[in-house]
């Protein structure tokens, strides 16, 4: 018998890291499902490659760090970033754009920083960044929704990707795109005119979002993070836009649902910005945070070159976020003015 | 009705208080020897008067206090001292300390006790007097000497006394129990203490998972006509802190590097009230305390009035322990207690559990995973610091940022490590952390010291120097001097003034 020297405490309440990325793919999957209903398998095909190639790429730089490889894949933390990055990209992209975006958001985004716990940046929307300034082109060629088009079959949707440029594919633009480049007509005929925009924000667009807000919500039950991130950048988007809907003119910058319920809004408020590694420490902190997201989404989605703006905005306030976490300390105990 | 706050943050762990039978006292018997350490408080050791191989009686002085922060220390019962000399001592480090072993003779024969029933009419200062004499440190588990915090001073008038009955901790039943079986020793203690302190209102704060205690002290309060105030709260850890449990029952907040007294406190343990009624008015020195043995690994666990030096194997044994082959053993409760080193060691004044966990029951900790920042640590922790920081400051050192993120606030709960899905020891960072800052402190002052003195010196020998230089100038101009007025010597020309002087004056003889 022998003693053991151990430190307290001595009791846990035995959470790991594993439940809490196993609840966040869970979350995601009522987004996925109606996705997949409304563009068709694209996504799915994404997210098995990107998987794969996620869970490849980090064994083996884990085996090369001369780290024990299956520890960290067992943490999941990879297939997450996976997921969160295939979500973004669009279904039926060819399969090395895919195999890019994810070697890139792992190793660019993640390993070399250290891997789980040390990266600066949110991995999959560095990866996205990567991808969309050196292949606008395709990261800018969405698929037609359901209502519009006939969504292609399995068989189809696994030669687009695979076999990329042997078929005449139909793609469209998002919702996003057309409100950027409308010129002319008030946002309310925008609205009736252009038939993938019928709907509260958009064909597809308005019930996958919702699905991500359900999928966040849950997770907000679960605890997995605070309200104050995504409920700070959901307030502010909507704040600004209705800030900038002058009523609905040519120039107008789009409603606050439509901003909302549109592009990757709720995804983003819920799957991106929660991300923890990246993000401000305190609550406080997170409330700023998530805020000035929201309010760079707006300006880059109205005024800026690209339809939609998330993933610059996350970038850019990763950046910001030490400097966010100086100036929201929380008040210690016994440090608050007394009153006398 | 008293208003109850809450504090920030706090963790629910299971309770696990059932199975320590608490509000019975179990009897275990003597151990044939016991073994007392000089120092079972915070402060200086005392300094013993006896000499092995002496007979002593139960509540005979072993050794007297060595100043003011210093409390001494009795015999629990009667018997031959064997031995002064380094024993092992129950502390996380493992280390050893003089103690005194003595001998049990089986007897209990006691000196003759003198107590003051009537203490109502005597002098504050003689009662705390009294109280150190009596050998009481805090019971709650910091051993503060009981007679220093009675006396804070007259720039620290004390409003309200506050007994603190929370036992926050799983497992822990020592207070729970000593409520329920001494509620009116409690009430009567309670009194004593407010009329040392001069404190206007009495509040005994007990959480709400102990209702038989609410029940009894409210009782023996009613019974007594006591103008005592039993004011329940909701349970939460880690509530029992001194600076928690006057939080939620006042609303305040003790100032950063403060102490309760700055506003008018004083917080201690329903322990050391019984104990300081024993003291005062039986006259007996503190020589037993309820001790809380459990964990599954016990078959018989309970509470039970242990003499202090008891052997914590003695009492193992005594409750049926079948060891694991790797097993731990805690003194103090899973959150903050720790592990002991030596199942020779004794018991303390401020021993409230001994703690036996099977594997199954508390599992060990798996390998730490890396820090996903995920901020739980900061929802949990109820000083509100950012843990998540003070790790990675920590881990890199940076004793500026530490200073700035408040390190010495943190009251080592555990509640952080607790809710951490990474199972990171946070709270043994912000110890090693500490330890490094108060070594680095302690070299800081050296290199001052040496530095002042060093350039004191410098100061002395550029003085001395200055001096002969001045001399030497001196010296130098005189010469000069000499030179300017043709080589004579203006001494030696007053000389032979004098002389020719005198020899004209012999001359015309």
């Amino acid at each position: 018998m022998s003693l053991l020297r151990v430190t307290s405490p001595h009791a846990s309440g035995l959470k790991k890291v594993s439940e809490v990325m196993r609840d966040v793919l869970l979350a995601t999957v009522p987004g996925i499902l109606v996705m997949t209903w409304f563009f068709g398998p694209g996504t799915l095909i994404n997210l098995i490659l990107g998987g794969a190639v996620a869970l490849a790429v980090e064994y083996g730089v884990m085996a090369l760090r001369g780290r024990d490889p299956r520890v960290a894949i067992s943490d999941l933390s990879v297939l997450v970033t996976a997921t969160l990055l295939c979500i973004a990209l669009p279904p039926y992209a060819p399969w090395w754009l895919i195999v890019i975006g994810v070697l890139t958001a792992v190793l660019l985004g993640k390993q070399v920083f250290g891997g789980l716990g040390y990266n600066p940046f949110n991995p999959a929307m560095v990866g996205y960044v990567v991808l969309l300034i050196s292949f606008p082109v395709q990261m800018s060629s969405w698929a037609v929704p359901r209502e519009l088009g006939a969504v292609p079959g399995i068989a189809e949707a696994l030669q687009r990707v695979f076999l990329p440029g042997s078929i005449d594919a139909l793609t469209g633009a998002t919702p996003l795109d057309l409100l950027r480049q409308n010129t002319g007509l008030l946002f309310d005929d925008l609205m009736k005119t252009r038939p993938e925009l019928s709907g509260w924000a958009g064909v597809g667009w308005f019930e996958v979002n919702l699905a991500f807000l359900a999928g966040g919500l849950w997770l907000l039950y679960r605890r997995v993070f605070t309200w104050h991130a995504p409920i700070a950048m959901l307030a502010t988007l909507a704040l600004c836009a209705l800030m900038g809907f002058d009523g609905g003119s040519s120039q107008s910058g789009g409603s606050a649902l439509f901003h909302l319920f549109s592009g990757a809004s709720m995804f983003a408020a819920f799957f991106i910005i929660t991300d923890p590694v990246s993000s401000a420490v305190s609550n406080r902190g997170r409330l700023i945070f998530g805020a000035l997201i929201g309010l760079l989404v707006y300006l880059i989605r109205v005024l800026g070159n690209y339809p939609d703006a998330v993933a610059f905005a996350v970038l850019i306030l990763n950046f910001c976020a030490p400097f966010i976490d100086h100036y929201t300390q929380p008040t210690v105990y016994g440090t608050r003015k007394q009153t006398p | 009705m008293r208003a109850i706050h809450d504090i920030h943050g706090g963790i629910h762990p299971p309770e696990r208080k059932a199975l320590s039978q608490p509000g019975k006292l179990a009897s275990l018997g003597l151990p044939p020897r016991l073994v007392i350490p000089l120092r079972q408080h915070l402060g200086v050791p005392a300094v013993p008067v006896v000499t092995p191989g002496d007979t002593v009686l139960g509540g005979q002085l072993l050794a007297e206090a060595n100043g003011v922060m210093s409390v001494p220390v009795h015999a629990p019962t009667s018997g031959t001292v064997r031995a002064i000399e380094f024993r092992p001592i129950a502390h996380a480090s493992g280390l050893e300390d003089v103690c005194i072993e003595i001998e049990t003779d089986g007897l209990d024969q006691w000196v003759a006790l003198t107590g003051t029933p009537h203490w109502q009419e005597c002098e504050p200062g003689a009662l705390a007097e009294r109280v150190r004499d009596a050998g009481i440190a805090g019971m709650g588990g910091a051993g503060f000497p009981t007679a220093v915090k009675l006396t804070p001073g007259p720039k620290r008038p004390i409003e309200l006394l506050l007994i603190n009955g929370t036992e926050c901790e799983p497992y822990i039943t020592a207070d729970d129990t000593l409520m329920q079986c001494f509620a009116d020793q409690l009430i009567e203690g309670a009194a004593i203490l407010a009329h040392i302190l001069g404190a206007g209102a009495i509040l005994i704060g007990i959480e709400d998972n102990k209702p038989e205690a609410i029940a009894r002290v409210q009782a023996a309060v009613t019974k007594a006509s006591a103008s005592i105030e039993v004011a329940s709260f909701p349970t939460k850890y880690p509530s029992g802190g001194e600076k928690q449990v006057i939080e939620i029952l006042t609303g305040q907040q003790v100032p950063s590097g403060g102490i309760p007294a700055d506003i008018g406190i004083v917080c201690l343990n329903p322990g050391t009230a019984v104990a300081v009624r024993e003291a005062i008015v039986d006259g007996k020195p503190l020589t037993h305390r309820i001790v809380t043995l459990t964990g599954e690994a016990l078959s018989q666990p309970c509470n039970t009035l242990a003499c202090l030096g008891t052997p914590i194997g003695y009492l193992l044994q005594s409750t049926g322990w079948t060891s694991e082959a790797q097993q731990r053993v805690i003194h103090g409760g899973p959150m903050m207690g720790f592990a002991v080193s030596n199942l020779a060691a004794p018991i303390t004044k401020i021993t409230n559990c001994l703690l036996a966990p099977t594997e199954a029951e508390l599992p060990l900790p798996e390998e730490p995973k890396p820090c996903i920042r995920c901020g739980h640590c900061a929802e949990a922790c109820p000083a509100s610091l950012l843990p998540q920081q003070l790790y990675w400051y920590a881990r890199a050192k940076d004793q500026e940022q530490l200073a700035e993120h408040r390190l010495f606030d943190c009251i080592e709960c555990g509640a952080c490590a607790y809710v951490c899905p990474s199972q990171i020891p946070l709270v043994q960072y912000y110890r090693a952390a500490k330890g490094q800052i108060r070594d680095s402190e302690q070299e800081r002052a050296r290199s001052d010291n040496s530095r002042a003195r060093f350039e004191a010196r410098e100061k002395r020998v550029a003085e001395e120097a200055a001096a002969r230089e001045e001399k030497r100038a001196a010296r130098k101009a005189a010469a000069q001097q000499q030179a300017d007025n043709g080589g004579v010597d203006p001494v030696q020309a007053a000389i032979a003034r004098a002389k020719t002087k005198k020899a004209q004056q012999d001359a015309p003889q």
